[in-house]
């Protein structure tokens, strides 16, 4: 198994930390893993992605121009990532400060609500675990357990106290994907 | 086996020094690579192994720092970007003359001038051809992965040591500022002055005692007979470096019509170059130099009298190329060498390489 | 008195230190370098540190240091000789390293280098000498350099408005925190010499005691690039260079820090 993913969206949305717990939570299966950010000035504000794959084999490229999975979270990554998804893969957004919503036919689109339910749960940064719990809904690709090990590892200990309330969030996030299109 | 991480590669290369008992680091920031100082100074390893870790006012003194600790028998080394590399140049062949050992990591950044941080590898003249003035050459390592950025740390040194030589780890801001799954080495004590005097000989700045006459590390010699036997001994070690310690890999190579020729992280994009080309039912392998200098120009060689071409991909305008064209060149089988690269920091991606393959190779 | 009788121990007046090696300098007659290596040959023998000694030497006319005093050196680049001594010092805290530095290496080229030793308050020693000229190329115009002061490339004197002022350079240093011992002194005459031996010892034995950078300026003759006779240079020195450069200590503290940033005379 290999899963090809690129999460794209605003600096400061958590994009980098979400890739970073997907990432470890690999690791924590035995996985062979890659994390690979955009960096530099853009980060600052700007849009920031990374792209995470997970193989049970050695990964060749770290850097790809096409991905199994894209999780966009604002325009500026819908306009530049929708034609990276492979067909048949995976588009899962936010549609929060989506104006134009994703046109493709041959991939398999959902939606999740982060910003909305984030906010509503009374904590805005856990906004990407509701993410990633949509995108664990959709693809399973580490397990639950695996995920929680992996929150341990990515956290700072003085942090520790936060991972049930991201837990929640990523639980939050497994019973709100909307599919949109299926193929 | 060692503790497993998830690390970035420029984390991993503080990590493993820590961890193999480097007795300085002496750097300067400069993106992308700040990481190797940043997670030094947040480690502290001062308290658990001695390890002194110094922001230097600048890359000229950083590498002059680790000119006169390296100088004293220690291990040391710095880390920097290519900017900062040329800064260091003129220390760097101080420290080739005065032939001492330590490692100097460049987590190479696009070019010319102050050019771009994003990743590049248009240092791979600079890095193996010398770089500084008079004729010198570094040990130049290329690590393809976070897990080779932890294991060429103390290769490097070890290397460093053997030949009493600078040795070079030629990273890039890819490498450097990925996260991959690492086993971390175990954990070497620094070495006592005893131990260095044993291992290595008494040529070091350790205090003159009575035993010996007094040392003096230097790359001066106004006698130009003495001058030119210094240079001789010092091809003669090069020389030795080409017939002992080359290293590279073949991927899928034994029935390739076609090779590609890659190093770092162009070398991992073309690991899926090659797969993307296989499914197409195109024989294509992949070698990739793990060391830049010495570089693999035998096996090259070698293959050069049973395949039909070669690609050299690199993130520059085409600097390797020469080397892979000079060893071509010495197989008496004069096959194709092209050159696909990106620059500016763009990273090719392995679709363009396949394209770029069938375009300038299989096509031409 | 017979041979016999001059040999005898009770009578030696003079002797060469035991660590200047017997190899011939290379400097000028009438040069400064001399005196100020045989200083610092007696105090590293005095002190007993030969085993812990490190020099640095620099690019200049004293770039041969290191053939002349038996104690283990490195030679650096131009400029650099304070950054290399960081390196030896931080990985070998029990040494003694001391720098050895012309004008040109010092207040020039290495500038950057020798205020952040000092300003970090590396435990060594500098032994700075300024002549003001570059010697060794051939006496061209130096930092330090007089105003009017004639030299290879200002062959009608240092002019302000082409090449600014001459760089006191000693005593920016004696503002930094990290120095303890900042001091001027001279080696043209035996007293001279003696008080200036003392400063070189002082130096020293403060390195010893960890109290940071010990910093000793030699306000020094080059009569060939000068071109003058040795003893017309020394005139020159007394009349030109003391009233600009005078000597004397900057600055000598109990140890290095904000508090050592008072000047003593």
């Amino acid at each position: 198994m290999t899963e090809e993913i690129i999460i794209a969206g605003f600096g400061g949305q958590g994009v980098l930390s979400m890739g970073k717990i997907l990432a470890y939570s690999g690791v924590m299966q035995g996985q062979e893993v890659t994390w690979f950010p955009s960096y530099g000035p853009e980060m600052r504000g700007g849009t920031a992605n990374v792209s995470v794959i997970l193989s049970d084999s050695r990964i060749s490229s770290p850097i790809l121009h096409e991905f199994d999975t894209a999780i966009i979270l604002n325009q500026q990554s819908m306009n530049k990532f929708e034609k990276a998804v492979k067909p048949g893969g995976v588009l899962l957004y936010d549609p929060h400060g989506i104006v134009h919503p994703p046109t493709r036919t041959d991939i398999n689109i959902y939606k999740i609500e982060g910003t909305k339910i984030a906010a509503d749960m009374g904590n805005v940064k856990t906004f990407n675990m509701v993410v990633l719990g949509a995108y664990l809904k959709a693809k399973p690709v580490v397990k639950m357990e695996s995920i929680r090990k992996g929150l341990e590892k990515s956290l700072p200990e003085r942090h520790h106290k936060l991972i049930p309330l991201n837990l929640q969030a990523i639980e939050a996030g497994v019973d709100h994907l909307e599919v949109v299109q299926k193929v | 086996m060692g503790e497993l991480r998830l690390m970035k590669g420029n984390e991993v290369i503080a990590e493993a020094a820590i961890r193999c008992g480097c007795d300085g680091y002496f750097g300067y920031p400069i993106t992308p690579q700040s990481e190797v100082m940043e997670t030094l100074m947040a480690r502290e390893p001062w308290d658990e192994t001695g390890m002194v870790v110094l922001q230097a006012e600048s890359e000229v003194a950083s590498i002059n720092m680790v000119y006169g600790a390296a100088g004293s028998g220690k291990k040391v080394m710095t880390s920097s970007s290519s900017p900062g590399i040329s800064l260091m140049a003129e220390g760097i062949s101080y420290i080739a003359g005065a032939e001492l050992p330590c490692v100097i990591v460049n987590v190479q950044r696009g070019g010319p001038g102050l050019g771009t941080i994003q990743p590049s590898q248009a240092d791979y003249f600079q890095s193996t051809k010398g770089g500084g003035h008079g004729d010198y050459k570094l040990i130049v390592l290329a690590p393809a992965s976070v897990q080779e950025m932890n294991d060429f740390v103390e290769l490097a040194f070890q290397l460093a040591f053997k030949y009493r030589n600078p040795a070079m780890i030629l990273s890039d801001g890819a490498i450097g500022q990925m996260m991959e799954k690492v086993e971390l080495s175990d954990f070497q004590p620094r070495l006592t002055a005893e131990e260095i005097k044993a291992r290595y000989g008494s040529w070091a700045t350790t205090g003159k005692t009575a035993d010996r006459d007094y040392n003096i590390v230097t790359s001066l010699e106004m006698d130009s007979a003495k001058m030119e036997h210094n240079n001789l001994r010092f091809q003669e070690k090069y020389r030795t470096m080409e017939e002992e310690e080359v290293r590279y890999e073949m991927i899928e190579c034994d029935d390739a019509d076609y090779v590609l020729v890659a190093f770092g992280s162009s070398a991992r994009i073309c690991q899926k170059s090659v797969d993307i080309a296989r499914a197409k039912g195109l024989k294509v392998g992949l070698l990739r130099p793990i060391t830049l200098f010495p570089f693999p120009k035998k096996s090259i060689a070698e293959l050069a009298k049973r395949v039909k071409g070669f690609l050299t991909v690199e993130m520059n305008a085409g600097q390797m190329i020469e080397d892979v064209q000079l060893a071509v060149g010495c197989s008496g089988n004069n096959v194709p060498v092209k050159h696909f690269g990106r620059m500016g920091g763009i990273i090719p991606t392995p679709g363009e390489v396949a394209e770029a393959l069938e375009q300038k190779l299989i096509g031409g | 008195m017979d041979l016999a009788e001059i040999i005898k121990p009770e009578n030696l007046v003079y002797k060469k230190p035991n660590l200047l090696t017997n190899k011939t300098m290379h400097y000028c007659p009438g040069c400064s370098h001399g005196v100020a290596h045989k200083l610092l040959a007696e105090v590293i023998e005095e002190l007993d540190i030969q085993e812990k000694t490190i020099g640095v030497s620099p690019v200049g006319c004293s770039v041969f240091a290191y053939n002349y005093i038996s104690i283990d050196w490195q030679e650096a680049a131009h400029g650099r000789a304070p950054a290399v001594a960081t390196g030896i010092s931080r990985v070998n805290p029990d040494k003694v390293v001391f720098t050895y530095q012309g004008d040109g290496d010092l207040a020039s080229i290495g500038t950057a280098e020798i205020m952040h030793a000092c300003n970090r308050g590396e435990n060594m020693v500098v032994i700075f000498i300024n002549n003001a000229i570059y010697g060794m190329t051939g006496g061209q115009m130096a930092p330090t350099t007089l105003l009017g002061q004639v030299t290879a490339t200002t062959p009608c004197g240092r002019d302000l408005e082409r090449n600014g002022y001459p760089l006191k350079i000693t005593e920016l240093i004696g503002q930094l925190p990290g120095t303890s011992y900042v001091t001027r002194q001279s080696v043209h005459t035996p007293a001279a010499s003696r008080k200036c031996k003392k400063a070189i010892k002082k130096a020293f034995e403060n390195a010893l005691a960890k109290k940071g950078t010990s910093f000793v300026e030699i306000v020094s003759t080059c009569n060939s690039g000068w071109r003058m006779t040795p003893v017309d240079a020394n005139n020159w020195m007394e009349e030109n260079m003391f009233p600009f450069y005078p000597v004397g200590d900057i600055k000598d503290a109990e140890k290095a820090g904000p508090e050592a940033f008072t000047k003593k005379n």
